[in-house]
């Protein structure tokens, strides 16, 4: 037929979506493919051309530092993901039985998201340092043997940064699952209600699985600000004590600014990339195949 | 090339969403100043063939021609076409008057003319009054006619109408459909008209296309697609209640042609076959009104039945009968109401039948 | 007539127990709702402390806060730690307080926000109603982007920058603000248009407007809520980024964000922990003062942000 090119790319749309095109193309694929080529070489300072394998993984992987990171980013993930949830929930629960105030509560759950999370990790450093906070101040009021600074500590300074990221983040959840229960049809209550099946049993059995995409919703959230956590460790630890709380994401930059070493670098990033690309590889397909068979029945 | 007076013109027209067909080889010639219905269920294709006519989508295969002239791939402006939405489609921000112009505007209409078009059709639509309200201050009626109006402004030869009735409420929407009659009778222009409302499809088209799955099963006068559906679907598709259909085969013994079911048998020899009849499985229908109720004798066809429910509609009464094993619908003037449980006769002249093969669905 | 019956045959003295209801009463304050603000106020003040600590803090002098008492309020208010965290607190060598960070922050978000709201909104305009061939893998593409870790990009950025010269520059940041703006917000502005009636877009074809003037006259005009939201989900986020601003602005252009760290951590002597606590204040307050004037805006942001996520 002569259906002509201008219909098929309308000129203006290309143009006015050039930016798009640039970042889609040029940041999210060549960026990425070279960050993943690099990864193959022996760069240090500046990128290099010079192919040596999957030395820098093997490096990487004998790396205790490395090793420590990626420990720690699965105990903080799984740590402040399912406290997230548990509280945000509860929380949207509570908010949910019609208190008076709702808005106050909402503002004061919500407001440190607002906050740069340096602003959440220098906080949480001065509530928790030793010689200011907590701890002192119990001391001073005369319970001389109150001992809590878990920043100081190697084995605890990660809670502390779990608590911090909860402080940030959960108010967040929780008015995405409230928003969540808020949508659930007033009748299923009321039919809950005339079937005499107690509250807490509707939550669980009827309500929590009807908010299945305000709890993916909620999740999703949470993951992507765990993969990419970097600012709150740097403003509360620095990564220490040691290298007690470092995490995938401070180690890159580290390598690829302090330490020059951009081949390795790239290694972990890449590493970093992976889960991301087989969760999206598998979100991806269940996605794709659900359209085939909407398709299909039209 | 379209003939002579001919308005709208679709050859061959296919459309095609990855290998969904939507639309299959379609042909269809509207006469100048004659009003078209396109009328069938929702996903029938309705919408998307006058899409295609306006140049909304772009379609797969064949040609459109509007006024003689090849518009297949011309852009919505340039086809001579005005086009009223279900949603009114009014642009929130704007005045009526804004609304109306807008189009103008774009393609650097002067302003006197601009004004001179805007007053006439609100003139028309008796729209002056709300020319300087938004959208947002006016009632569906009111919006429809803007509608309507920015479609009047444009001073084309074609209007496309988009089911722009659906969003009424009743008794609005039989006011606005005398007022869409009115007119196209004061502009004499082409005008295609989409809708799944019969009654809508029956008083206003000149010719109504019944159509489904994205083929126009019957293109013909209201009163033929009623009196004379050429297959099943448009049988059932057009009247309120829906006609009777009697499953059986036709049979031929000496008295001549014989429609024969379970428990009736009807004598065919009023019956103008649209083809050669032969033996077989086929599909009697009959609608509602061509059935009398307890009016004796002299049909050529009679039998006994049970009502099971009776439903008063205020002008005329609804008689839901058993015959046999055969539920039947009768439509009944509201004075002669039978009671629940009654045996009463029917009677039916089979000139006014319909008959159906079985398996293909076409009229014989 | 029969219920009749069996009502007048029953005893007297049951009536009167048909006529009051069953169970009891309902309570105006239950335990239970008891219960329920004991726990809203618990985690309030779990919320509320932390920066109840850094306000009064702030506003002590350094012997008072060598007292102790972390919770106390002061007893001798000062702003001297504000004026100082603002003018003279000392990032390593300079002593110029937060102020340049700052400016150096408006100069960074106001054009990125604009610059990236204007970028999203064609993007998520084009896609809805203009798709070419193509543009829904680049939208693919995109999205994808929302979800990677930036450290796998920040490299390839920091070389691709450097190469036209523009890295450790203002527009430099700028860029990779709008960059790692748009994912998010093309999504944002291409869920907004697809919510809209096709049926407009369809009449304004009709009425002959082509690509800039459907978006300039009858898309931009609605999208007001949208814009609203997005301004405040780029304005809290680009303000309150920090490692962006660190690898990309520059050191003359480093953000506040990035000026109250190195304020913070890496003093050396003693810790002035009022002018510290002063100084993280102000830079929470631009992205706090937008949170409490827009309210529910806010939340809307963060729902609409995240749900279609």
């Amino acid at each position: 037929m002569q259906k002509s090119w201008r219909q098929r790319f309308h000129l203006p749309a290309v143009i006015g979506t050039i930016p798009m095109i640039l970042v889609a193309v040029g940041v999210f694929v060549i960026g990425i493919g070279f960050s993943v080529l690099w990864s193959f070489t022996s760069s240090k300072l500046f990128p290099t051309y010079d192919f040596v394998g999957l030395a820098q993984y093997r490096r990487l992987w004998a790396d205790n530092r490395w090793l420590v990171s990626v420990n720690n980013i699965w105990f903080f993930g799984l740590m402040s993901i399912t406290c997230n949830m548990v509280f945000g929930y509860l929380l949207a629960v509570f908010m949910d039985q019609r208190i008076r105030q709702e808005d106050l509560f909402r503002s004061i759950f919500l407001y440190p998201f607002a906050m740069s999370l340096i602003v959440t990790g220098l906080v949480w450093q001065w509530v928790l340092d030793p010689n200011l906070g907590l701890q002192e101040t119990m001391r001073n009021l005369g319970w001389s043997s109150f001992s809590f600074a878990p920043l100081v500590d190697a084995n605890t300074a990660i809670y502390a940064l779990v608590v911090a990221g909860i402080w940030q983040g959960s108010g967040v959840t929780m008015a995405i699952l409230l928003a969540g229960l808020r949508g659930v049809d007033e009748e299923i209550w009321k039919a809950a209600r005339v079937d005499g099946i107690p509250t807490w049993r509707t939550h669980v059995s009827i309500v929590a699985p009807m908010m299945k995409g305000a709890f993916a919703t909620a999740f999703v959230l949470q993951s992507v600000g765990v993969v990419r956590v970097y600012d709150l460790v740097i403003a509360m630890t620095g990564g220490g004590p040691g290298i007690a709380t470092s995490m995938p994401a401070v180690y890159v930059i580290q390598l690829i600014t302090v330490r020059q070493n951009v081949g390795q670098g790239m290694a972990a990033a890449t590493m970093m990339l992976l889960p991301v690309l087989i969760v999206l590889a598998l979100a991806g397909l269940v996605l794709w195949r659900r359209n085939r068979v909407q398709e299909a029945g039209v | 090339m379209a003939a002579n007076g001919t308005s709208v013109s679709i050859q061959d027209l296919s459309l095609n969403f990855g290998a969904v067909s939507v639309l299959q080889t379609l042909n269809l010639d509207v006469a100048e100043g004659e009003f078209i219905v396109l009328l069938g269920p929702s996903g029938c294709g309705k919408s998307t063939l006058l899409n295609c006519i306006a140049g909304l989508l772009d379609i797969s295969e064949g040609s459109i021609f509007i006024k003689g002239k090849n518009v297949t791939w011309e852009e919505p402006k340039d086809r001579g076409i005005g086009m009223v939405f279900q949603s009114y489609a009014l642009y929130p921000q704007m005045t009526v008057e804004k609304n109306l112009s807008f189009g103008l505007r774009v393609a650097g209409v002067p302003k006197d003319e601009i004004a001179k078009r805007i007053a006439r059709a609100a003139e028309i639509l008796q729209i002056e009054p709300l020319l300087q309200r938004k959208p947002a201050a006016l009632s569906g009626g009111q919006r429809q006619r803007v509608a309507i109006g920015r479609a009047l402004v444009r001073d084309v030869d074609v209007f496309l109408f988009d089911e722009p009735l659906s969003n009424l409420d009743a008794k609005l929407r039989s006011e606005l459909r005398v007022e869409i009659k009115l007119l196209h009778r004061k502009l004499q222009n082409t005008m295609i008209y989409v809708t799944h409302d019969q009654i809508e499809a029956m008083t206003l088209a000149d010719r109504i296309a019944v159509m489904k799955g994205g083929v126009i099963q019957q293109l013909d006068a209201p009163q033929t697609i009623y009196n004379r559906p050429v297959n099943r679907f448009v049988a059932g598709f057009l009247g309120s209640p829906a006609m009777n259909f009697i499953e059986g085969r036709l049979e031929k013994d000496d008295s001549g042609w014989q429609f024969a079911a379970e428990d009736v048998r009807i004598p065919l020899s009023t019956y103008a076959f649209e083809t050669e009849p032969v033996p077989g499985p086929t599909v009697f229908g009959i609608r509602p009104e061509h059935v009398a109720l307890n009016s004796g004798s002299g049909w050529p066809f009679t039998a006994t039945a049970t009502v099971e429910v009776v439903e008063p509609m205020g002008s005329d009464t609804l008689v839901w009968l058993k015959l046999g094993k055969q539920n039947f619908t009768v439509r009944v003037t509201a004075e002669r109401t039978p009671h629940n449980g009654e045996a009463v006769s029917i009677g039916f002249d089979p000139m006014r039948a319909s008959l159906f093969d079985a398996a293909a669905g076409s009229r014989i | 007539m029969s219920a009749v019956q069996t009502t007048a045959s029953r005893p007297m003295q049951e009536a009167p127990d048909q006529a009051t209801p069953f169970g009891p009463k309902p309570r105006r304050i239950s335990a239970g709702r008891i219960g329920i603000y004991a726990f809203l106020i618990v985690a309030a003040l779990f919320f509320l402390i932390p920066v109840y600590i850094m306000v009064v803090t702030s506003l002590k002098g350094m012997p008072e806060i060598r007292l102790g008492h972390l919770f106390n309020l002061p007893g001798d208010p000062t702003f001297q730690p504000w004026a100082d965290a603002w003018l003279h607190a000392c990032t390593g060598r300079d002593c110029n307080g937060l102020s340049p960070g700052f400016y150096n922050s408006l100069k960074i978000t106001v054009p990125s926000v604009v610059i990236s709201i204007i970028c999203a909104s064609i993007n998520g305009y084009a896609l809805t109603f203009w798709p070419y061939k193509g543009a829904n893998l680049l939208f693919g593409l995109l999205v994808f982007g929302a979800f990677v870790p930036y450290q796998v990009v920040i490299y390839p950025l920091i070389i691709g920058l450097s190469s036209v010269g523009l890295f450790a520059t203002l527009p430099g940041i700028i860029i990779v603000h709008t960059i790692f703006g748009m994912p998010i917000l093309t999504l944002l502005f291409r869920n907004f248009y697809a919510a809209m009636p096709v049926e407009l877009f369809k009449a304004a074809r009709v009425d002959g407007a082509g690509f800039w003037r459907i978006f300039i006259y009858i898309m931009l005009p609605m999208s007001v809520p949208i814009t609203v939201v997005a301004v405040i989900l780029q304005v809290t986020g680009i303000w309150n980024d920090f490692l962006f601003g660190i690898v990309f602005a520059g050191r003359s252009n480093w953000p506040m964000t990035v000026q109250l760290n190195n304020i913070v951590n890496t003093t050396t002597g003693v810790r002035e922990y009022n002018v510290n606590m002063a100084a993280t204040i102000l830079t929470a307050a631009v992205p706090l003062v937008i949170y409490f004037v827009s309210g529910r805006w806010f939340v809307r942001g963060i729902a609409a942000g995240a749900v279609k996520g």
